[in-house]
């Protein structure tokens, strides 16, 4: 029997603890206003003898770090490395939702996009073309509406594909303009040195592009005594890159 | 119709516009295209607050309200819709 942790992505509202409170059965305080979750919350589930331990990550638009809460999404996702990252959209503005799906998938391709409160959706009129969508994040797509309880067996079954390696994920590939792309060409080889594989080389040399300060102060915090001087270096060359 | 920018800010309630540009720096201008106010999108001005700021804009489905100090600084295009 294996253990899988599953992160809970989201926008404020989209209905991410309801589904979290659905799986795991913990009564979660969920409310009707952005910025509910403040900290993140965990809870267990079971799907066809696997056990996974699913963590309730805060709503958020964005993983760029605007806020603490984007913070501690931002670095759950990249330090603590769930197995899978669940991103729960909601259906009835997709446009805004997408924003932090495609900020996700450029850090794993590990993930499942769940769209969910499809009900809604449905009663305004929208019909969504979840295997168009699918085929352009490259990764599960699933509707669902966790109110209704509809479309979580398949939500569980595609969790478990990507938990299990089964189902091995393409991500999307953002490809920038000639020097944004110039620029991860150049931060790349340093990042991959400082930073080795464990972590989204190509991403980091994105937000160092971006000045991104807090993200360096939390790889620092979390590769600790590890910091050698290299890393300095390829700090101060990403952090003067960017002006 | 597509003339010359306009800031947000200066648009009457019940206008639409294309945002044509963005003249805020770091971390604002990150939230900001985060919450919708990205070049290219169409913003629909709802109301004005009792005190005339913030003003409440529709973007990407969901309303965002912006003090005069962020509204002035996004430029935008006008679509129509300005009030008779």
């Amino acid at each position: 029997m294996s253990h899988y942790t599953v992160a809970f992505a989201g926008n404020p509202n989209t209905g991410k603890s309801t589904l979290f409170n659905l799986l795991t059965g913990l009564r979660q305080h969920t409310g009707n206003w952005a910025g509910k979750t403040v900290t993140t919350a965990e809870g267990e589930f079971t799907h066809n003898q696997h056990v996974y331990r699913a963590v309730d990550l805060p709503g958020t638009y964005s993983l760029y770090s605007n806020s603490a809460d984007e913070e501690a999404a931002r670095d759950y996702i990249i330090f603590e490395q769930p197995v899978v990252t669940l991103v729960v959209l909601d259906a009835t503005s997709l446009e805004r939702n997408l924003n932090l799906a495609l900020q996700v998938l450029e850090i794993t391709g590990r993930a499942v996009v769940c769209i969910n409160l499809i009900d809604e959706a449905k009663k305004l009129g929208i019909s969504i073309n979840l295997k168009a969508i699918a085929r352009q994040l490259g990764v599960p797509v699933v509707a669902i509406s966790a109110r209704n309880q509809t479309g979580i067996g398949e939500l569980l079954d595609q969790l478990e594909r990507v938990a299990t390696g089964a189902f091995a994920g393409k991500p999307l590939k953002i490809t920038y303009s000639d020097e944004i792309e110039q620029g991860i060409a150049e931060l790349l080889p340093l990042v991959e040195q400082t930073v080795g594989s464990r972590y989204p080389a190509r991403w980091i040399a994105l937000r160092l592009m971006d000045g991104d300060s807090s993200l360096l102060s939390s790889l620092k915090t979390h590769m600790g005594r590890s910091t050698s001087p290299a890393h300095k270096e390829v700090a101060g060359h990403g952090v003067t890159a960017c002006h | 119709m597509a003339g010359a920018a306009i800031p947000l800010s200066e648009a009457s309630n019940g206008s639409l516009l294309r945002i044509s540009g963005i003249d805020v720096q770091g971390v604002l201008r990150r939230r900001l295209l985060d919450l919708g106010f990205v070049t290219g999108n169409t913003v629909e001005v709802l109301r004005r607050s009792p005190l005339g700021d913030p003003v409440a804009f529709r973007v990407s489905n969901t309303t965002i309200a912006l003090r005069r100090e962020e509204s002035s600084l996004i430029y935008g295009e006008l679509l129509g819709g300005e009030e008779a």
